[in-house]
């Protein structure tokens, strides 16, 4: 059963992927059929159940899939307490939100697609929370950005969603883009890439060079995915996805991912001055915004959006502190978070779906026509205020209690953030869960909430007051999870009732404020809601520098110019050589000097025409110093040794001048174009680059190269190839694919010359 | 003689490039030419000068009589030479078509598309 559980984990991990087709045709039946796609979930959910039974009793397990084993890569699955806590979570919600989609998306075309996406996402998400390869990781990371891009932006006929979804996957995505640099450190660092054996060894990176990159790099991604200010303006703005996806990515899960990091990672980079202090700061700065905002909103899906940002803080700051009662807090308020704002989230998504909207001020009086959903968004509403009884509350009493205990200055003031952000959460709450059922008049539904899209929002409820209840359902879990993060921890006993502490008596006084401010829910409001710091300004002023930047560098670098390029290839390539020669030394002249006469001639038939093509007033003459330029170097070839060169070279020649007269002819050039100063400019270019050729190649003639290869053609080309002139020998022997190719090369100029020429024929008549 | 000849080939490659830079296309198209022969000239002596001669086994020798000239640095440069006779013939061609279509003979004034 072990070996089992354990060796199926990389095809668990996978199968969301593996079930797409079927999902795809499953989601676009009915409801009662489509439905049925929510069981894999709650299957996935019973396997990590009972995996994480066996973790609790056998420590961590390991499992891969062979991928490309010769290249040493293997699909590498790592599972402990806390990734498997973040599994049951993914799964278990997933199961609920498939169920709820399959009736909200009832009789809608999209609905195949949409549940594929969600399934894609699931496997991604799952992989992001198993995965023992840190670059597998960072895969996934990136797999949940782009499955959350497609949903964000899943009615993408709206260009209010499309720019959501963009900004989203740029804001997570350059956070992946720095857990991508951050993985690479690591492994550089610490010698591996796979979490499985760093934590095993109790690898810790606090003493390499590059720890801060590697920390502030990681709290990037951390805080960019789990919209910590000042990045968390994109969780509000991806509140135009349809609402099963902001339950379930942007509220239970994916939002958690950057949450799941940075307790990931506590044992490999955490626990120093620098980390513990960024994540508590970022963490209660981010609770308190969060928190202030989510009152201030009318619409239901950013009050709860708003709320959690502020719960995201919250649990991000508890990390920060990090002692065992503060992980284990942020451990309980994670589950607690997950189960009534996924509720809360659906209790909205509900609304809009029978009621056609999902602004606070329009809504009241529904309890009558929609009971169920009534007692749902109550209970959800009860957890997240944290009254007694429901999980909320055991999340809040750890808070206070780590907080209480936390050492340095800083204790005090934090605590008197979490009181006042918990009381506005508590307000948001009710203001998301209860006022729309509460009061008297108000919209009136058509007909009776289905039981598919009521059911997974109680039972998300229900699920918060059942382990508020009975917490020993949970303890074994949350200590599992706490242990995956600082160790060996103590196990953790979470119970309802702790006894007249000071706790008790800052939990009194939170449920007080929630009161009155949901009392004064509306006064609130109008005071708070002009009040707002626009943290979007950055993202659009950072984009449009970057279109600045790009299309400076644009017009600067491909300007379209032809003399720009070529000046600038001349000035690096020139630049490059002069700087080698340079710093090498210029060469010596080795018995230079011994020309003779006929070879002087020749060279000087090459300098003097190209001079003179550079000089010359008029295209023909220009064409005529260019074949004594050729004719020049022929006749080197042939005082060489190469006379077949030589005759190549003035065929070639010839054949040039003779188009080039037969094209240039009407052309009428006379006198230079440009100014003297740009004349001058480019001459001492081309002077600079001439002698710098010139230089190298007097380095190359300075070095002996041996003559193996041509030794071996011209021993072989008789006795081989049979014949006498090696050079030819080579060309259409030892060499023939090449030639074969060059003869292609060839043929398509010819073909290209032939069917210009054509062209210009045809427009003409 | 090496030195001569890089004088020579690095005049090639300094008026090629400063052809190149000319405003006109035919100063264009005679630049890229200079090139080509500038490139030839840099690899065959690059490849080492021997005024002996030329890889031929004679017609009544079984070897080839040594010193020789070096055969790979020959075949190379004959492929160099037909391909830029490719190349510049095909470049002609599209400067004369391009001169056909714009009417024009300078090149900033096509760049600018006027």
């Amino acid at each position: 059963m072990r070996i089992a559980l354990n060796a199926m984990l990389p095809l668990i991990v996978l199968s969301p992927f593996f079930l797409l087709p079927l999902v795809v045709r499953l989601g676009k039946q009915r409801a009662q059929w489509a439905a049925l796609l929510a069981l894999w979930p709650a299957v996935l959910a019973v396997y990590f159940g009972a995996l994480m039974r066996q973790v609790g009793q056998a420590g961590p397990v390991q499992a891969s899939l062979g991928w490309a084993a010769s290249l040493g890569l293997e699909l590498s699955f790592y599972a402990d307490g806390l990734s498997l806590l973040f599994a049951l979570l993914i799964s278990g919600v997933g199961s609920l939100i498939v169920l709820f989609s399959s009736r909200y998306f009832d009789q809608d075309p999209r609905a195949g697609r949409f549940q594929a996406i969600l399934f894609a996402f699931m496997g991604s998400m799952l992989g992001l929370v198993l995965a023992d390869n840190l670059l597998a990781l960072v895969a996934f990371w990136e797999l949940t950005g782009f499955t959350s891009y497609l949903l964000i932006g899943f009615e993408h006929e709206r260009a209010e969603a499309r720019s959501a979804a963009l900004q989203a996957l740029i804001v997570t995505g350059a956070g992946g883009m720095a857990l991508l640099a951050a993985g690479v450190l690591i492994g550089q660092a610490a010698g591996s890439f796979n979490l499985s054996a760093l934590l095993a060894r109790g690898v810790r990176l606090e003493d390499a060079a590059s720890y801060p990159f590697v920390a502030v790099l990681v709290l990037l991604a951390a805080f960019t995915k789990s919209a910590q200010t000042p990045f968390h303006f994109w969780l509000p703005n991806a509140m135009t996805a349809p609402t099963p996806v902001s339950a379930y990515l942007h509220s239970a899960t994916m939002v958690k991912a950057g949450l799941y990091l940075v307790a990931r990672m506590t044992p490999l980079v955490g626990e120093t001055p620098l980390w513990n202090g960024l994540v508590t700061a970022v963490g209660a700065i981010t609770m308190a915004i969060g928190a202030w905002r989510s009152v201030a909103e009318t619409d239901l899906k950013r009050v709860l959006a708003y709320s959690t940002v502020s719960a995201l803080g919250l649990i991000m700051m508890l990390l920060g502190v990090g002692t065992e009662a503060a992980v284990a807090g942020a451990l309980v308020y994670l589950s607690a978070h997950a189960g009534y704002k996924g509720g809360l989230f659906l209790v909205a998504g509900t609304l809009e779906h029978e009621v056609g909207t999902r602004n606070v001020t329009e809504l009241s009086g529904l309890r009558r026509s929609m009971p169920v959903l009534a007692v749902a968004g109550l209970l959800a509403a009860c957890s997240m205020a944290g009254i007694p009884l429901f999980l909320g509350f055991t999340g809040k009493e750890l808070l206070y209690d780590s907080l209480l205990g936390a050492g340095g200055g800083w204790g005090p003031l934090l605590l008197l953030a979490a009181v006042g952000a918990s009381a506005l959460m508590g307000a948001a709450a009710f203001i998301a869960g209860w006022s729309p059922f509460a009061g008297s008049g108000g919209p009136a539904p058509e007909h009776k909430v289905p039981a598919a899209l009521a059911a997974p929002p109680l039972i998300m409820a229900a699920a918060g007051l059942a382990a508020g209840i009975w917490p020993g359902a949970i303890d074994g879990v949350i200590g599992l999870a706490v242990s995956g993060v600082l160790g060996d921890a103590p196990p953790v006993r979470l119970s309802l009732w702790h006894g007249l502490t000071p706790v008790l008596g800052l939990s009194l006084l939170t449920l007080a404020l929630v009161a009155v401010l949901f009392r004064w829910r509306i006064g609130v409001r109008r005071r708070i809601e002009p009040l707002r710091m626009d943290f979007e300004r950055g993202y659009t002023l950072a984009l449009r520098g970057l279109d600045a930047l790009s299309a400076w560098s644009l017009r600067a670098l491909q300007g379209g110019s032809l003399r720009a390029y070529v000046l600038v290839l001349i000035m690096i390539v020139g630049g490059l050589v002069l700087t080698v020669l340079i710093s090498q030394g210029l060469p010596g002249f080795p018995d230079v000097m011994d020309v003779q006469p006929q070879e002087a001639a020749a060279a000087l038939l090459i300098v003097g025409g190209a001079i003179s093509a550079a000089r010359s007033k008029s295209i023909i003459t220009a064409v005529l110093s260019l074949g004594l330029t050729g004719y020049g170097v022929g006749l080197t070839f042939l005082l060489f040794g190469a006379p077949d060169l030589a005759m190549t070279q003035f065929s070639v020649e010839t054949l040039t001048a003779v188009i080039f007269v037969l094209v240039f002819y009407h052309h009428r050039s006379v006198g230079p174009m440009s100014t003297w100063p740009i004349r001058l400019r480019d001459s001492l270019m081309a002077v600079l680059f001439g002698g710098s050729i010139a230089a190298v190649l007097l380095f190359v003639g300075a070095a002996d190269t041996p003559l193996r290869l041509s030794g071996y053609f011209a021993e072989n080309a008789l006795p081989l190839a049979h014949g006498r002139n090696i050079v030819n020998v080579i060309l259409v022997d030892f060499r023939a694919l090449d030639t074969m190719g060059e003869i292609t090369v060839l043929s398509t100029a010819a073909l290209g010359v032939f069917a210009v020429l054509r062209l210009g024929r045809d427009m003409k008549s | 003689m090496e030195l001569i000849l890089a004088i020579a080939a690095g005049a090639l490659y300094g008026t090629g490039f400063y052809m190149m830079l000319r405003r006109r296309l035919g100063q264009l198209i005679v630049g890229l030419g200079l090139l080509s022969n500038g490139t030839n000239l840099l690899i065959f002596t690059a490849g080492g000068l021997t005024r002996a001669r030329a890889p031929i086994i004679a017609g009544d020798a079984q070897e080839l009589a040594r010193p020789y000239a070096d055969p790979v640095p020959q075949a190379l440069v004959l492929t160099a030479i037909v391909i830029g006779f490719g190349v510049l013939a095909f470049s002609l061609v599209l400067a004369h078509r391009v001169h056909i279509a714009t009417g024009a003979d300078d090149i900033e004034e096509i760049e600018s598309g006027q």
